[in-house]
């Protein structure tokens, strides 16, 4: 497995470093100049973010409608993920929100809804942690209402008035602009599809381990 | 009937204007107060040393933050990892002795 992810890595080692030369030639934004620089990662970990979650919702309606344990693995390491691009998220948008609002933290439709999610992911993460045997069936069904919530935390910002600018932003980007955002974006998902299979394997080798015991307890 | 409705109307006026005239003073106390800025052109080096916030550390910030987050839980994948591999190379060991039993 190591060998065929040898090349992704590298090619993600030199997308991540190629990124904040891209990123410093980007063009100042109008209105918010140098902080506005922010963006390009703060919008890959958002990105990052809405896929763990959607990985993780499917896996999540798998283990409860199939009762696969495979997909138990994915929707344990996805829910992490969205845990740590989640952090990303919400630390980068208050530095942003500092310099362009004037405030660290407002409640905000997005950011409040953003909150909202991650912390449904905490709470997937801790039932799994503290909820005891049959906890990953409770944690499944949280995981697939976090993935139903993903849509209105994008939404929230054109449905509600907000401070947060609109999902018409991204689309409205010069190519100077662009370019970065989505080769950062792209490089967030690369990375977010290894770390997810590093995570996996954990939870294989876990499960591969609790059944050992079971196999020792039994000889004994 | 009719007459005591008459009778009251004026006093529901006054009980209208005075409920109006206390909403929209609470609503103009409950408003943030304006800034100059607001009001006229304030020249950069003229704001309060509080709003001239710096960007660069705060984009530069937001960007070790970044990278600082990936990196702790790329080593807690892997610390975790190879406990587990210890565990189960220990337990590996201890299921092949039983088995030689």
């Amino acid at each position: 497995m190591t060998r065929v992810f040898r090349p992704f890595i590298l090619l993600l080692t030199v997308m991540f470093a190629l990124a904040p030369v891209l990123i410093v030639g980007a063009p100042y934004e109008s209105s918010m100049g140098l902080v506005q620089k922010i963006f390009y990662f703060h919008f890959a970990s958002w990105m990052g973010m809405f896929a763990a979650t959607a990985v993780c919702g499917v896996a999540s309606a798998r283990v409860l409608f199939q009762r696969r344990q495979a997909s138990d693995f994915t929707a344990v390491a996805a829910a992490e993920l969205v845990v740590v691009f989640g952090l990303i998220g919400l630390i980068t948008g208050p530095l942003w929100g500092r310099k362009a609002w004037g405030v660290w933290w407002t409640w905000d439709a997005r950011a409040t809804s953003a909150l909202v999610l991650w912390l449904i992911f905490v709470s997937y993460l801790l039932l799994r942690r503290f909820g005891g045997p049959g906890s990953e069936r409770l944690a499944a069904a949280v995981g697939l209402f976090g993935m139903f919530n993903a849509p209105f935390v994008y939404w929230s910002v054109n449905l509600w008035r907000t401070l947060h600018p609109k999902t018409s932003v991204v689309p409205t980007l010069p190519v100077s602009m662009g370019l970065p955002l989505w080769f950062s974006t792209v490089a967030f998902l690369g990375l977010f599809s290894i770390l997810l299979t590093m995570r996996m394997r954990l939870e294989k080798r876990r499960a591969e381990l609790d059944s050992l015991h079971l196999a020792l307890e039994d000889s004994i | 009937m009719t007459k005591v409705r008459w009778m009251n109307r004026p006093i529901a006026i006054a009980l209208l204007l005075a409920a109006c005239w206390v909403a929209s003073a609470g609503t103009l106390q409950g408003q943030p107060p304006v800034s100059p800025a607001q009001e006229g052109f304030v020249p950069i080096d003229q704001l309060q040393a509080k709003e001239q916030l710096p960007a660069a550390p705060l984009v530069m910030a937001a960007y070790a933050v970044a990278w600082i987050v990936i990196f702790v839980y790329v080593w807690s994948i892997w610390r975790r990892l190879g406990q587990v591999e210890q565990d189960l190379a220990a337990v590996r060991q201890r299921v092949g002795s039983v088995s030689r039993q």
